[in-house]
């Protein structure tokens, strides 16, 4: 799994790709616990475009993020998803969980309007 | 082992059908049959075989019973719950109340649902049969006794005829019983519960409910992988949606359908068989479950097929 992060306006947009398996859950957890602690952004988006699969464990870390996010009444949303990602998100049922978006412009419009403008102007 | 016969699958509580369900199964074989009219009873059973099992059957409304047949003349039933009755009818009524029996009943835990049925049992009620309690609990017997006090019930535990005893299983080491190797294997629940594996002539049968699977620890995981290791069966509680056992079900000691396939193709065995149904699920809700599952064994697949199955009252699995 690689994983990178950049800011738009005060949205925090993440980016994992490869395979998020049992293996790289542990990384993954610890690559995006410094984003979950940054109480200037109202949100966070996981550009999954990239991501191949995630497993149950990989999950997890995605849920412990979404109760930390919401605890502080941020908000927590996923976009791209290919499709055997998105399928994993229905029969797991954490298309309920976190806000699940086609584009991550509409997930940054959604979570923010100073976001998607900061997108729009690159 | 020869087969395994499920007398109870519902988790928590038993459940029954309502009028209004049972109506809504025949206006949708009615809308089904568009018109079609049937001459001969064998027309309507091949009718009925072709239709979806949530509109002609329904998966039952009994909580944990579940029976190994083993190929010996002695009986073997996994957990006491409300299904046990039916298991003691059908007993009785394929030998007749004078023939004696044994009876080896290995209990997960002590919460209601697993033990609600033994009260029913009507075979512990006759002299001449053998009944043996085997489980991981020290108040096994206490638990089985209270439920049968006042103001609980009105008959209590003494009143059984049959000959009673007690065997305390250690988790990690091999039992021999009716000729299985046994063993057994604590789980993640309120006040403990135990999973059980049997081992019989190149078969293995595992019965693993009411566990909740944390996830956060590699080696937790590795090791009911280990349990399950190339089991022909494995019966599992698969009462939440992993999205739910891992919120605001956390915690309430019950697994998902996603941990149990992935634990299962890391375990390499054949048979996936969710169990412990929650009550507020309809046949319909549980249909479409199932169907999810089989598609997410199907996408994660990466050696053998792992075959998805969910149990109902009455089914069978034939090793
Ligand atoms: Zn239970
Ligand atoms: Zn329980």
């Amino acid at each position: 799994m690689q994983f990178a992060s950049r800011h738009y306006g005060n949205v925090i947009v993440a980016v994992p790709s490869g395979r998020i398996d049992h293996a790289a859950a542990a990384p993954f957890e610890l690559a995006l616990a410094p984003l979950l602690g940054n109480s200037d952004a109202s949100g966070l988006v996981l550009d999954f475009g990239s991501v191949d699969y995630i497993s149950s464990v990989g999950l997890r870390v995605l849920m412990i993020a979404a109760k930390q996010l919401r605890a502080r009444k941020a908000r927590i949303a996923v976009t791209t998803l290919q499709p055997v990602v998105a399928e994993i998100f229905k029969i797991s049922r954490f298309d309920a969980v976190v806000e699940v978006f086609p584009s991550l412009r509409g997930a940054l419009g959604a979570l923010s309007p100073e976001a998607r403008d900061a997108y729009d102007a690159g | 082992m020869r087969r395994i016969r499920f007398w109870g699958t519902r988790g928590s509580l038993p459940v029954a059908l309502t009028a209004r369900d049972v109506r809504r199964k025949i206006a949708a074989a009615l809308r089904d049959a568009a018109g079609r009219s049937f001459v001969t009873d064998g027309e309507i059973d091949e009718y009925i075989d072709g239709l979806a099992f949530d509109v002609a059957g329904t998966y039952g409304g009994h909580t944990s019973c579940v029976e190994l047949e083993t190929g010996d003349a002695e009986y073997v039933v996994c957990d006491l719950g409300s299904g046990l009755r039916p298991f003691g009818q059908a007993a009785i009524a394929r030998h007749g109340p004078a023939a004696p029996q044994t009876y080896h009943l290995f209990v997960s835990h002590l919460h209601w649902d697993h033990i609600m049925g033994l009260p029913f049992f009507t075979p512990a009620y006759i002299p001449g049969n053998r009944v043996i309690f085997y489980g991981g609990h020290a108040e096994l017997e206490h638990a089985l006794r209270r439920q049968m006090e006042p103001p609980s019930f009105p008959v209590p535990f003494s009143t059984f005829n049959a000959a009673i005893e007690f065997v305390h299983l250690e988790p990690g080491r091999v039992h021999d019983v009716a000729g299985m190797r046994v063993t057994l294997k604590r789980q993640h629940h309120t006040g403990d519960s135990y999973g059980y594996r049997f081992e019989k002539n190149g078969h293995t049968v595992v019965y693993t409910t009411d566990s909740e699977h944390k996830l956060a620890d590699p080696e937790e995981s590795a090791g009911f992988a280990e349990f399950f290791r190339e089991a022909d069966v494995v019966i599992f509680d698969a009462m939440y949606s992993l999205a739910e056992a891992t919120s605001v079900k956390a915690d309430w000691g019950h697994s998902s359908n996603i941990v149990g396939v992935e634990l299962c193709q890391l375990a390499r065995a054949r048979q996936f068989c969710m169990f412990h149904h929650e009550p507020a699920l309809d046949d319909t809700a549980i249909s479409k479950v199932l169907a999810e599952t089989r598609r997410f064994e199907e996408i994660t697949r990466t050696g053998a097929a792992l075959q998805v199955t969910t149990a109902y009252d009455g089914m069978e699995i034939r090793l």
